[in-house]
Order: C-alpha cells, then structure tokens, then sequence
C-alpha cells in the first residue's frame, strides 16, 4: 500500500526530520517503506510500503503517524469528525446480529437528502481529490470516495447503501442455502449457508467484509444512504473471501484483524464527507455489540508485564543504561496502551491493549514492542555461552565420502528437480506402484515425487548434450520418495551418468569412448569407502523383473554389497536413448545409499611394504566367451598362496586365429614375500598352481 | 686419458705430501671436466676408483705401503680426502647425463596445453551449505535434517501458523495428493521451509539445543530469474537458559562477518514470522560496494539476507507436549533461517537461480 507523507504531516505536523529519515526510522522499527517518491513541489513523497500481516492496524495514514509519534515521541491528536445535530427519527433504524460468532459490532446511521456527485476538498482534514491524485486513488462518486477516504485515514473498511432499496432494517446472519447475491463487480453468486451476509429483511444485500450488493449500490440518483461501519470475525471473512476468490481492501482489514472501536468515528468521516455536499442526518447511529466479541477485542483483560522479562528475553544494551522502567512505559503508552503499575520487588505492569492492536496477546508481544521501538540496533552483540559438544550426524561422514569420491572420479555434482513424470518414475522406480503423486503438481512433467534420480539425471544428460557439450560426466547425491499418499518414504540415493570420450580434453592422446568399465571403475571407488565382506556384480538379462527398464540387459549390472542390492548401472537402454534423441551410448546408473551407509566406512590400515624383490609371471590364457574373468580371479582367490600378492587381467582380445568362441587373456601374477627372496623352485611350484587353478575354472594356457 | 701411472713417492713430510696429493687432485678435475658422455664417465671411474687398475688403488698399494709409520697417519687422511674429491667429480659427471645436444633433440612444445583429467566439481549449493554449516559448527551447532515431506502440523501448526492464517498464503504450498479426508495435521505436503525440523528436533531432544539444519524446500511460486519452486534452506535453532535477543544479534553478526568478510556490518530490524517474537530480518552492508550504494543494494547500501527472531512461547509450548523441558518461563531461544540459492548468487555472482538446476557441465565446472 501507498502512504502519502503530506497526509502523515498533516496529522504530525511536528515531525522533526526529513521523508528520508522518516522511511528509515520507520524501517528500522518494522514499519517497512520499499520505495520513496518525491512528488510534485509541496506535496511531499509517495511511500511504497511493505508492512508485514500482523500489522494491519498501520496499513492506513493515522497507524504510520502512530508509529512515527511514538519513534519521536510526538503527541498524537485523535481525528476528529464532528457532525451536525440529527433531525429524530420516528423509530431507530433496525440492525439485528443473528451470526453473533462472525460478526462482533455493527453500527448504521441514517443520512437523507443527500446529493451524490463528484469529490471535493471538503474541509480541512478530508482534501478527497487532492490525497486521490497523488496516491492515483480512483474517484468514483462523493460517497464511494467517501469511505474510500476514511479506509485511506484510519483503516476502517465501511459500506453505504441506497437506503431506499433496503427493505425493513439490517440483518447480520449467515447466508440461506442456495441464495442468490449479485455483488458490486456485477457478479451473481451462489451463496454457500457458511458465507456471512449484511441483509435486509428480504434479501442478502452483501457478503459481510468482502464486498458489497449490486442492487443497493449508490447510483446517482440516490438520496437516502445507510452507514454500515463494523466488526467481522477475521476467520469468518476470511472463509467467505476465499469461497468466493475474492481478495478485497476489506476483507484483507478483516481477515487480519480490524479495529473494534473504530467504527464510530469511520462512519463519523463518511457522514461528515458527505453531508459535506447536503442533506442531514436522521438519528443517532445504531450500535449493536455483541459482549462476547467486546471481551476478545476493545475489552481484553490486561496482560502482566514485567522488566525482569524484557531483560530475560533481550539481553544486554549497547547504551549502559539500556531498558530501564521509564523506556518501556514510554513506548507502551504511545502505541496507545495503558499501564498500571503493579506492587513489586522490580518494575511489572499491568496493561491495557489497544482495540487496533489485535496482534498483542501476551507478554512476549509487549517485549517486542519495546525492542522495536528502542531499536533493535541499540542492542549489543553477544554470543551465548558453548553448549553440549558438536554430535555429527550418523551417515554425514559417509556422505561426505561419497561425494568426494565421486568428485574424484571426475563427476561434477549436479541438482535436479524433486520432481518427474508419471511415466518416467513408472520406468525408473525401483519399486513400480509406490509412486507418489502430488495435488497440485507445478506442470503434468513433474506430476509426482521423484522414485529415483535416473530421470532428473538422463534430463541433465539430454540437456547438456543439446547444448553441444559433448563430454558429460554428472552425479546427484539427493531424496528419493516412495510409498502411498498416506505414508511416504525418503531415502538417500546418489546417480551418475556418463557420454563422451576419455581424456575429456587433449590435443596429443587419442580420445576413446567412455564405457560400461570406466563408469564401473567410479562405482567400485565408491564402494571401496565401505566395509565389506563381499560386493559382487551381476546381471539377469533374460529376467525382464529383475532388470530395471531403463538400462541394456546386456550392458547392465547390478552391485551388491554384504548380499544386498545396493544398485544397479550400465548403458542406458537403445530404446529409451532413441526416444530421447540420444545418438551416443549413454551409460546411467544408481546407487540406494541407505543401504550403503549401513555398511562401516572402511578405515586405512597400514601393512608393512615387503624389502623383498617381487616377482611378476604373466600367464597368456584361451578361455571359451561363456567364462567370465569373475571365475577366473575367484579361482586365484581360492589357492590362498600368501605371497600371490596382486593378479590382474592385462589383456583381453580376440585373434583371428583363434576358435569363434573363445576369447585370450593375459594374466599378470605378482608374487612376494614378507620375510625373504622367492628361490626359482617356490616360484615353479607357485606357477604350477596357477595354470592348475586357472586350467580347472576353464582356461587353458596358450601355445 | 693420458696421466702418468701414479709415481713411487721417495719423501713423505707434509710438503711433499701436498704436493704429491695436489697433484693428483688436479688431474682428476682435468680429467672430469673434459668428459663428454656416458662412455666418458665409464671410463674415469675406472682410471680413477676401478678396485684392480685405478689409479687410487694404486696410491694406497705404492704410497702408503711405502710410508714410515710415522707419516701412515697424515697420508690416509690425505687419501680420504682425495677419494671423496673423486667421486664427488664422478657424481657430478653422472648427474650431468647426456649431453645438451642429445637433450635438445628431445625437445617438445611446452605452450601446448596440458592434458587435465576431468575434477569433479562440488555444486555451489552443496558448497555454500557446508561452508554455512561449518561456520556455525565453530559456534558448537550440531546438524539436523528432517524429511522433505512433512505434516501440515510440523510445516505450519507448530511453527504456530493456525489453521486458517494468514500468514499461510505466504508461502504457497505444494500438496501431495489425496489429502482432503485427512485432518489437517496429518495432510501431507512438501515442507515449505526447515523451520519444521526446529520442532522435530525439540521432541526428540530437551534443552539446551544448538542445531543447523540444512535442507531442500518447495513452494508452489513461478519461476523466474531469481525464484525457483525448489531452493534450500538452512536453518538455527539456539535453545537454553539464558538466551537473549543480542546474544541473536551476536551470533548472526558473528556468522555474517564469517562468512563475507570481517568487513561486513550487519544491522537488524523488526519483521514477522509467526513463529518467532520478537522477529527480524537482517541486512549486511553491500558486499560489491562496501555499504557507498551500488546497482546490486539498489543504491541503499544494504542487502537483505535472512530472517530471525526468539523462539515464539507458542512454538515451545508445542514442543512441551513431548518434551516438558521447554517451559518458555525458563529457557529462551533463537531461530533464524537463511536462503542458500541467494547467498550463492551473491557470493558466486550468479545471475540465474535456475542455473542450479540444470546440471550444464559448462556451469558446474566453474566450481571445480
């Protein structure tokens, strides 16, 4: 909202400083100004104000004044609206409360022959289409500039009827099943039997604090108007607005809080304004209160204050003297409290709250009144004393590791959405029919919580590669969600994926296409970090259930650790990377880190580095393709010849010469001892086990 | 190579000693500096130290043996001292290897650009995160998590955001499905800030509490270049007796100077959050201009950075249905919570909030 400092001087005309200050010194006590606007010559500037929703009572010109007089301790006059004597009338105008839950206050008052027309400067204090233009406030007709003005002045929302179309006298109650209502923006709404009206004794006339009837508008040819000023239960606007969709000036006033004493003197300035232009008043004002509305509002019982608390809760001052009784008092009693001394060891109050300050309900409230009034930047920095020791969280170190190993493999860490599509967690979730959807999901593309990281990965993937970046390499360590939507389940989970070619960048080494091995190599230095017993790769090409959809059956493997799955990678399926128009082999992959963090991180163990010279014997084997180099290195695992220090494939091809289903392979052999060089016959007798060992697992030696 | 075969020595007194050994000394050295290649080297250590025909055997089977035992003393450290001289040059002819020639044909062109293996980079939020979170680990915080999906009671109720609220629209909400026959506690949704991991924490824990809690969050706003639907979050929680609202000022100030520079000034001034009292937003002086006005402060020489406040009574007073402890008569507390996405951009000078999201190798790789 906007705030005219022409209309704030005119309520304080003895603001000591400049527009300037004044937007800083409100905006250090919470009383926020955006944006200043110098207007033309004499008229001062235009506030572009951001006032938080527990302030509402300071969304209007005489609040921000309030705020001012009690930044420098200025007297603040009350408006004043003073009208003209009524003529009497026959009988009051008749207002009823039937809704007493939602409607707290109501008062009417009668005006008649009134002229509606254009607005004017009136008088003093009410300079409509002076204040209008400078805050391009629109002008509408003397009487919906009316309330306009004095919502602009003070806060309060109010309504004028043609009072001519009112039939028998005003009703406060709750909306009639199916009943009918035609609203001031040309509206015809159904109305729902929770929605609060202002009736006549016919007809819904308007919905309460939202906005009002079409049939009783002002026209001009109008000449006998009602006042409605009064009090609406914040919950209940507030329902009403949102069945309707309808967010208005009022019901924002209400739904926050309006002032409960305000209404009098709101309906003082719409009559004063408008009698400005003729005709007279007709009776007093009608003021119906409901107690209990009176007792949650203007009546509220006094909250206990004490200094003792203020320090409990603020700490030290940077001024020695910091808060003493005279700072609290002073600040209370010019936001419009009342204070009582109370009978104690130390300084306590008993205070009264304003009707506009809804927003203050306990002592805590108080506290924060007298900081933000002192300023909280008078306040000391301090540092609490240490507290318990600094505990990690169980799996933060393993995490830690996993990101750093994959950083280490040359995997830049990435983030992707929290969300996907139907289809693709369908094609991804580890445990398909577990898929949560979301309510009201940002688009149909990211229509449920991710199963998996694999979508959000082969995206980022698609998308660099449309960007003509060619080498990808990518990691994501994040949530993934499975369950129903009553129960949903998070785990950590971390995915890679991989194009392009090795080295990423040189003008001297044949680059070569990076494959299924290299991302292997990442996901065995990944789970080198861990302690376990047993991790092994496998792959079920011809069981579709077993292999995830996404990856080639053939190009796949899943990882297990200690026995249990702890992920699955490999060539992104032909299929999937044809639908997403991905030329080059894509290799993707994913790790279930809740399992892998159940697994203790393997700690460094130092073993002595033999002085004994090693021996290496390569081994050049025949082996049928069926046969894997798994056999082969387990049948080396099972001889146990302690100085077999390191076996390791350094070959693998294919000869022409060869039979169509075998395949060569040149196995390395170091062998070493702790305690002493090897002698020929050890190393002969060593050999022999290995051609043994190697020959029974299916490899013969080559001639 | 062409010295002399080593003399018979007839006088063995000091003078004729540092003759004899000078002598040979200077042979060695014109011999070492005429050598020209591996084969030369070979050569000199043979002529000089071979164990049957080099010239120092020679000098220890002619001279010493010849020596009175008077003089044996005198010539065998004279002979140490030459031996060490020779295999000095020997090592320093060695240590030369090939000649320039040789070397200069190996030649390549060093202005070729070296061949990097791809380091994996650690994404800017990961990396403003842990360094946020070390920041307050110094101050003795300990780290908290929480889930991603949450209640309605841990994401709004008990952060003392009543049904109906105001404050709720505030933060828009993305839902999951399915949720209309629930009450409103249990309805689930996708947290909009950590703020709900500050009561998860409570009901596990009694006072005192320290706690940072880093985390993703989701609100159901459009995207532009600085407001993303996914963002994160790290939140303080400081629980105890005795805390104070400077003790906030202090801390915050303390964390700001931390992690902006000793510079930076920090200043303080109401807001509102529902579920601290008092409440405040917090501004640092301008980090490109140093507090003067800049286009990035928009002339005002201040930034925005996060909101704080003491923890609201009503806040603990839910707490205190699991964990009595918190009676806000006895302790008192802070909160805070910062957006990471902006302190990143600052930091970074990033000037798209969606780039975080997009996993483009070109920007990730700026972090490496």
């Amino acid at each position: 909202m906007n705030i005219l400092t022409k209309w704030l001087r005119a309520y304080l005309p003895g603001l000591p400083v400049d527009d300037a200050q004044l937007a800083e010194d409100l905006t250090l006590r919470g009383i926020a100004v955006e944006g200043i606007y110098p207007l033309s010559e004499g008229n001062g500037s235009l506030y572009e104000m951001d006032i938080t929703t527990n302030r509402v009572d300071a969304m209007n010109h005489y609040g921000v004044a309030r705020e001012a007089a009690a930044i420098y301790g200025l007297a603040l006059p009350a408006l004043d609206f003073p009208l003209p004597d009524a003529k009497p009338a026959a009988a009051p105008f008749s207002v009823r409360i039937e809704a007493e839950d939602a409607c707290g206050r109501f008062t009417a008052r009668v005006l008649r022959g009134v002229k509606i027309g254009d607005s004017k400067d009136w008088f003093p204090g009410a300079e409509v289409p002076t204040y209008f233009a400078l805050l391009e406030q629109k002008q509408i007709s003397n009487a919906v500039d009316a309330t306009n003005f004095a919502w602009l002045a003070m806060g309060q929302p109010t309504h004028v009827f043609d009072l001519d179309k009112i039939e028998g006298g005003i009703v406060v109650r709750r909306a009639r099943k199916g009943e009918r209502l035609k609203t001031l923006d040309g509206v015809e709404r159904t109305l729902d039997p929770e929605d609060l009206v202002v009736a006549d004794h016919a007809k819904a006339l308007g919905l309460a604090g939202v906005m009002g009837g079409w049939d009783t508008m002002i026209t001009p040819a109008t000449t006998n108007v009602l006042v409605e000023a009064a009090w609406f239960d914040p919950m209940a606007v507030r329902k009403t607005a949102r069945r309707h969709g309808l967010h208005t000036d009022a019901s924002h006033r209400f739904e926050r809080g309006a002032d409960f004493s305000a209404a009098p003197l709101a309906s003082a300035i719409v009559s004063r304004i408008l009698l400005a232009n003729g005709g007279y008043l007709e009776g007093d004002i009608v003021d119906v209160q409901v107690p209990s509305a009176v007792a949650r509002t203007a009546g509220r019982k006094p909250i206990a204050l004490a200094l003792s608390e203020v320090h409990r809760i603020l700490g030290t001052t940077i001024d020695a003297d910091g808060i003493t009784a005279a700072t609290v008092e002073g600040v209370l009693l010019a936001l419009g409290c009342g204070l009582t001394s109370q009978q104690a060891s130390e300084p306590a109050w008993l205070v009264t709250l304003p009707s506009w300050r809804l927003d203050l309900e306990r002592e805590i409230d108080l506290i924060e009144e007298v900081a933000r009034v002192y300023g909280y930047n008078r306040f000391a920095n301090t540092l609490p004393a240490f507290g318990e020791g600094v505990q990690a969280l169980p799996w933060a170190e393993s995490e830690a590791l996993v990101r750093q190993t994959m950083r280490s493999a040359g995997f830049h860490e990435a983030i992707a959405s929290t969300f996907c599509s139907a289809a693709e967690a369908a094609l991804t979730a580890p445990q398909p029919g577990l898929v949560v959807p979301l309510g009201n999901p940002l688009s149909e593309e990211a229509g449920v919580l991710r199963p998996s990281l694999v979508p959000g990965m082969l995206n980022m993937i698609a998308g660099n590669l449309h960007r003509d970046v060619s080498d990808v390499r990518l990691f994501e360590l994040g949530t993934v969600f499975s369950g129903t939507t009553d129960k949903v389940e998070e785990r950590p989970a971390v995915a890679f994926g991989a194009v392009g070619s090795l080295p990423e960048q040189s003008p001297l080494h044949q680059p070569r296409a990076i494959d299924f091995h290299d991302v292997k190599g990442a996901v065995e230095q990944v789970l080198a970090r861990f302690l376990a017993r047993s991790v092994y790769f496998d792959r079920f090409p011809s069981d579709a259930a077993l292999t995830p959809q996404w990856l080639h059956p053939y190009r796949a493997a899943r990882v297990v650790a200690e026995g249990v799955t702890v992920g699955w990678f490999g060539q992104l399926h032909p299929g999937e990377a044809a639908a997403r128009k991905l030329k080059e082999p894509v290799l993707v992959g994913e790790l279930y880190l809740d399992r892998l963090y159940k697994l203790p991180l393997r700690r460094p163990v130092s073993r002595d580095i033999s002085r004994f010279q090693p021996v290496r014997r390569d081994f050049s084997l025949v082996l049928d393709k069926t046969i894997g180099w798994e056999k082969i290195d387990q049948a080396l695992a099972g001889l146990q010849i302690p100085e077999l220090v390191d076996w390791r494939v350094r070959e693998v091809f294919h000869d022409a010469r060869m039979a169509a289903g075998d395949y060569s392979l040149l196995l390395g052999a170091t062998f070493q001892a702790q305690d002493r060089t090897l002698r020929e016959e050890e190393l002969q007798s060593f050999q022999e086990r290995v051609v043994e060992t190697v020959g029974k697992a299916g490899a013969r030696l080559r001639t | 190579m062409n010295n002399d075969p080593i003399p018979n020595l007839t006088a063995f007194d000091e003078a004729a000693l540092e003759q004899a050994f000078a002598a040979l000394e200077q042979q060695a050295r014109n011999a070492a500096s005429a050598l020209n290649g591996e084969a030369d080297v070979e050569a000199f250590r043979l002529e000089w130290l071979g164990r049957k025909q080099g010239r120092l055997n020679d000098v220890s089977g002619r001279w010493l043996k010849a020596a009175p035992p008077e003089a044996k003393k005198a010539l065998g450290v004279r002979f140490n001292a030459l031996k060490a001289v020779v295999e000095a040059l020997l090592d320093a002819a060695l240590g030369a290897g090939p000649s320039d020639a040789a070397l200069a044909a190996e030649a390549i062109d060093i202005t070729l650009p070296g061949t990097r293996r791809l380091i994996g980079a650690e994404h800017p939020i990961t990396r403003t995160l842990n360094e946020i979170v070390s920041v307050f680990a110094a101050l003795g915080y300990s780290v908290g998590v929480g889930p991603e999906v949450e209640t309605d009671y841990y994401n709004f109720e008990s952060m003392n955001f009543p049904p109906g609220h105001p404050a709720r629209d505030t933060q828009d909400t993305l839902v999951v499905a399915n949720q209309d026959r629930r009450s409103l506690r249990e309805r689930l949704l996708l947290r909009t800030h950590t703020s709900p991991v500050q009561m998860r924490t409570m009901e596990r824990q009694p006072p005192p509490v320290r706690i940072v809690i880093p985390g993703k969050v989701h609100r159901n706003d459009a995207a532009d270049a600085t407001h993303s639907p996914i963002f994160h979050q790290v939140e303080g929680l400081c629980v105890d007796t005795n805390i104070t609202f400077s003790d906030l000022k202090g801390t915050l100030d303390h964390a700001m100077k931390a992690l902006f520079g000793s510079a930076v000034k920090t200043r303080f001034f109401p807001s509102f959050f529902p579920f601290t009292e008092p409440s405040a937003d917090v501004q640092i002086s301008c980090i490109f201009c140093g507090g003067k006005g800049c286009r990035k402060c928009k002339n005002s020489g201040w930034i925005e950075l996060l909101g704080c406040g003491m923890v609201d009574p009503a806040v603990f007073a839910f707490a205190a249905e699991k964990q009595p402890a918190y009676d806000p008569k006895k302790i008192s507390g802070f909160a805070f919570g910062m957006g990471v996405e902006r302190i990143a951009m600052m930091k970074y000078g990033i000037s798209e909030i969606g780039q975080f999201y997009a996993g483009d190798m070109r920007f990730l790789g700026q972090f490496a």
